[in-house]
């Protein structure tokens, strides 16, 4: 789609997008991993919001922080017992 | 000419006559929350549900918000979808409304018009839709309740015409027409199914071998040219109008145009009114007519879109016009019709000199004597050539 054709009928458009339109430029606060302490139980990729929690092969490898708003969700969802999520304030780091 | 396709007289109200056309077309989904005065159409409708008389899906919502927004997402899914309100039930569809336009889903809707709160009226005005008049619905009005019924039934052909796609409001006047009895032809199950066809939508959200995103974001790099072409589909609406309604008369032997001209070619003074008040007037026309007094009507029928050149060129030749709304847009310029039928004629050489009244708010009674009221005002324009109230309420 260009600016001066046509628009695509009523707005429908291609799914999966949202991909590829950076969304998490106003994060104010970073959710930090300590590895040593995650047991991969991936509680935080069911909850985030923003499919923003990365994994591979069922392990849990980071944060997309393009999408990642800094809800702090996964850190409040992380079990009582583990914490291995934190958040710091992005403008400290 | 099929006109002689098979057609039984019965009497009916309005509002029968419209659930009985949505039993005909059995649209796949209704979403509906009951309001006065259009309750017995769901009522009506969901007892032929409860009948097997229709397949399609009846979904009893919790508000009108939910109902509209129902509409949209069934509608997005690939549905052919109908739902019906009236007054504060509009009013709370409103935000979905235009989400329902905007995504261009032709979305079939009867309206019952009813005042708005407040004072709390439960009776006929049309304050509920022509607040939606700029919400990118195309909006029919009728006279009668065989308009009404045949409306519902060319609302749902010209909403899903190819290069129209936008949903549509079909009005009539709450208890006056919906609550009245009057004789109609009812056409045929088939023939209805036949006319309006299978709908097959452009886009469905049910494709899962072709994946969408419907309603997305488009920001002021885009969002301009999406109103643009929605703005141009609006534009293309009325000849949808022309072309159905001609093939409705081809079929089925009724004839609408875009509006209704009573007696105009020779007035001099002519009465613009919509819906069932026009009924009315005809009556005071008549009588003034065996007066040999030169009095015409329009009744507008499609009133989004405007169909503004062609009322300019039927009113033409009249020299003194008075607009009357059952509306008031308190705005010290009169009620909405009043600024469109003005605006309409302003480019004519000889524009007719237009004023405008306002009418039967919360549904009081417009009689014969208050359009012989209103004729004789347009006589005093004529042979004065002085307006001297721009506008007021009558009826009062």
């Amino acid at each position: 789609m260009t600016k001066n054709n046509t628009m695509p009928h009523g707005g429908t458009i291609k799914s999966g997008t949202a991909h590829d339109y950076s969304t998490g430029g106003w994060r104010k606060l970073r959710p930090i991993l300590d590895r040593d302490k995650c047991i991969d139980c991936l509680i935080c990729w069911v909850m985030c919001p923003d499919s923003a929690i990365l994994t591979e092969d069922g392990k849990l490898t980071g944060f997309d922080m393009e999408h990642c708003k800094g809800c702090g969700v996964c850190a409040a969802e992380c079990p009582d017992k583990i914490k291995a999520i934190s958040m710091a304030v992005e403008e400290d780091l | 000419m099929s006109a002689a396709l098979k057609q039984k007289k019965v009497g009916l109200t309005g509002n029968s006559a419209v659930a009985y056309a949505m039993m005909q077309i059995d649209p796949d989904v209704v979403p509906a929350y009951p309001i006065t005065p259009s309750t017995t159409i769901i009522e009506e409708f969901s007892s032929y549900h409860a009948d097997g008389k229709v397949t399609g899906e009846l979904i009893t919502v919790e508000s009108e918000h939910s109902a509209m927004s129902a509409s949209v997402g069934a509608a997005a899914a690939g549905a052919r979808v109908m739902t019906a309100t009236s007054a504060q039930g509009l009013a709370l569809m409103w935000e979905v409304l235009y989400i329902a336009s905007g995504m261009r889903l032709p979305i079939i809707m009867p309206i019952v018009n009813r005042a708005l709160s407040a004072p709390i009226n439960i009776h006929c005005d049309h304050s509920d839709s022509m607040g939606a008049r700029d919400s990118g619905w195309i909006q029919l009005y009728a006279e009668t309740v065989q308009e009404a019924y045949d409306n519902t039934i060319m609302a749902v052909r010209i909403a899903e015409e190819s290069d129209v796609l936008l949903p549509i409001m079909s009005c009539q006047d709450g208890f006056i027409t919906s609550h009245a009895i009057e004789c109609l032809e009812l056409i045929e199950d088939k023939d209805v199914k036949d006319f309006v066809g299978e709908y097959v939508p452009k886009d469905t959200l049910l494709d899962v071998d072709n994946p969408v995103t419907m309603g997305a974001m488009a920001l002021p790099e885009f969002y301009m040219e999406f109103k643009r072409d929605q703005s141009n589909a609006m534009t293309r609406a009325k000849d949808a109008v022309s072309k159905i309604s001609a093939e409705f008369a081809e079929t089925f032997g009724r004839e609408y145009g875009l509006f209704e001209s009573y007696k105009l070619d020779d007035a001099d003074v002519a009465i613009v009114v919509l819906s069932s008040a026009a009924g009315t007037t005809k009556v005071a026309i008549d009588k003034l007519r065996a007066e040999g007094k030169k009095v015409g009507l329009l009744r507008p029928r499609l009133y989004r879109p405007w169909p503004h050149a062609e009322i300019a060129e039927a009113l033409k030749n009249v020299k003194v016009v008075c607009v009357l709304d059952r509306a008031d847009s308190m705005n010290d310029f009169g009620g909405p019709l009043f600024g469109d039928v003005r605006s309409a004629l302003f480019d004519l050489d000889t524009a007719p000199k237009v004023f405008g009244r306002i009418f039967g708010l919360g549904g009081r009674d417009y009689k014969v004597v208050d359009a012989e009221g209103v004729i004789g005002e347009l006589y005093k324009v004529l042979e004065t050539g002085k307006i001297e109230q721009l506008n007021r309420y009558i009826t009062i």
